[in-house]
């Protein structure tokens, strides 16, 4: 793709980025930041590519190595952010009758 | 590529979209989570199937190795370990995206267009100070170094030189195109990484984990641009933009601009908290047992419970629960108040504290919970020490002035669960402690915790 095509790409997904997350919760910060931190272990693809295409010893030494540390970053990272958010399963907002429960109690 | 191949991508760039969006929403998160995990395997499916990819079942092997190292690490990592768990895979991250350009600068070297050669040169550079600053970060959380901000005389000269002569050697490496120039270039970088990171003090690392994740993301994306690829160059682009908006978001709950998090040990302000020493001969603080505490508690209108980091360490948000039930089934209210970086990161203690199922209505946040404290009897801080100094609010030369606190010192009653008097991470000393309506109760938070609840019940 030529120069212009690749800056409009990188130039909207900077705009895709900050909109998307722009109302996050304190909550949500760590896990957020784990899940983003598993995303760019797409680099994984880019190490494949490179290695598919090692001639010689040294290029193969190097995509290897990138191919295990890519892939130590995407697969740890989706299982350690899963790990995380399970622990926010089957919490429901606070319910209405909970409220009114509470504050007749005082 | 083949259309198929390309299709498949722009699917997975969705996904990662769609992942961000959820992420940041309650409700979504797991989902999101797990959208962008499909997509992620979809890229990686679809590149492993193309054809006439060479040394395919050698890459099947890294893999394998890759997942067989990283599965049970995230699987067996304690809740509490979780910060630096990030900084690993952000570290390899970082490091997987400057070897691929590497690698791709080997090969192509004399082919490659200046432009190509540039975005080679940042990822070696941004891609190894990820790498090694990720390390150093790693090793400060695990507590294989001090938590504290290292300072060496000159050290900001001493950074600056390393990092214009790693940019200059990357200069230099464009039109020369020459490998051993790259390496040198990344090596120094490595080195940058680390005099980075040295001197941040403890209780800003996570803000700086946030920072070197995002810098990944623009190695990778820089990545993409080399080897033409999209959906690196989406993916990458995403990160960088969403992790510096989420580092300026963290910083900001800790009341820090970006740049004090940065180059705040630099200009030496942390140096004066920090290496000021715990003098206790002259000061008296008072300690209880258990059944004096009990008594205090269970005889209070209102409770409020600051956990920190020493909760998380002793695993005792179940002990701690356990307490609250047994003093509100007394008629006492309790509440837990949690302040954004209680524990080690931004949002880590509402991680810890779900684990121990306790409801959402107990929690509150910073802002909800300050106006609260002037009503409370007693504030009980269980292994907590920074997140409450009130030298954050009332001593300007303290290094962790401006930060917002938890003002537990308008209770009436403080008591504070700690090991010992030492200070918190960041290395600072608390007049809290010395404090007239101050208790200290000394030990482990579980143990503690657990003393209390058995004096509570044979009240």
């Amino acid at each position: 793709m030529n120069n212009i095509g690749l800056l409009t790409i990188f130039m909207l997904s900077v705009f895709v980025g900050f909109e998307v997350i722009s109302k996050v919760s304190t909550i949500l910060h760590t896990p957020l930041m784990s899940g983003a931190n598993a995303i760019h272990g797409v680099i994984l693809v880019g190490a494949i590519l490179i290695t598919g295409e090692a001639q010689g010893a040294v290029q193969l030494t190097l995509g290897f190595i990138a191919v295990v540390l890519a892939t130590a970053n995407m697969v740890g990272g989706f299982v350690v952010t899963d790990r995380m958010l399970e622990m926010f399963k089957g919490r429901k907002p606070t319910p209405a009758s909970d409220v009114v429960q509470n504050g007749g109690a005082k | 590529m083949s259309t198929p191949v390309l299709f498949a991508y722009w699917v997975t760039a969705l996904c990662f979209i769609l992942a961000l969006k959820g992420l940041s929403s309650p409700k979504h998160a797991r989902y999101g989570n797990l959208i962008g995990a499909f997509g992620a395997a979809l890229a990686v499916i679809v590149t492993l199937c193309l054809h006439g990819l060479g040394h395919r079942w050698l890459i099947i092997v890294a893999i394998v190795i890759g997942s067989l190292l990283a599965v049970p690490a995230a699987r067996m990592v304690k809740m509490t370990a979780i910060p630096q768990m990030v900084a690993i895979f952000n570290g390899v991250g970082g490091g997987a995206a400057a070897l691929v350009s590497l690698t791709e600068f080997v090969k192509l070297h004399d082919t490659d267009t200046n432009a190509a050669a540039s975005a080679v040169v940042f990822t070696a550079i941004v891609g190894s100070v990820s790498f090694s600053g990720s390390m150093i970060t790693f090793a400060k959380l695990q507590e294989l170094m001090t938590g504290r901000p290292i300072l060496v005389p000159g050290a900001r000269y001493v950074t600056s030189a390393v990092g214009l002569a790693a940019l200059g050697l990357g200069i230099a490496t464009v039109p020369a195109s020459s490998v051993p120039l790259l390496v040198a270039c990344a090596l120094l970088s490595l080195v940058l990484g680390v005099l980075f990171v040295l001197p941040v003090g403890g209780a800003d690392v996570p803000v700086v984990i946030s920072l070197l994740n995002a810098f990944t993301g623009l190695t990778v994306a820089a990545s993409g641009y080399v080897l033409d690829n999209t959906l690196l160059i989406v993916a990458g682009t995403l990160v960088g933009a969403s992790g510096t908006l989420l580092t300026q978001l963290m910083a900001k709950a800790m009341g820090r601009p970006i740049t004090g998090v940065l180059f705040g040990a630099f200009k030496g302000v942390s140096t004066a908290g920090s290496t000021a020493e715990v003098t206790t001969g002259d000061r008296a603080v008072r300690s209880a047992g258990a059944e004096d505490l009990a008594i205090l508690l269970a005889y209070a209108r209102k409770v409020a419970i600051v956990p920190g980091y020493g909760l998380a360490v002793a695993q005792a948000q179940h002990t701690a629960r356990e307490l609250v039930d047994l003093l509100e089934s007394r008629g006492v209210q309790v509440f837990y108040a949690i302040h954004p970086v209680a524990g080690r990161m931004p949002g880590h203690m509402n991680v810890l504290l779900a684990e121990a199922n306790v409801p959402y209505e107990q929690l509150k946040e910073m802002d909800e919970a300050n106006p609260e404290f002037s009503s409370t009897d007693v504030a009980v801080v269980v292994g907590a020490n920074d997140v409450v100094n009130p030298a954050a609010r009332d001593q300007a030369g303290s290094p962790i002035y401006g930060m917002p606190i938890l003002n537990v010192d308008e209770a009436a009653n403080v008591v504070f669960m700690k090991r010992s008097l030492r200070p918190g991470f960041a290395g600072i000393d608390n007049a809290l402690l010395y404090h007239p309506k101050t208790t200290l109760f000394f030990g482990d938070a579980k143990d503690s915790l657990s003393k209390l609840v058995a004096a509570v019940k044979s009240l």
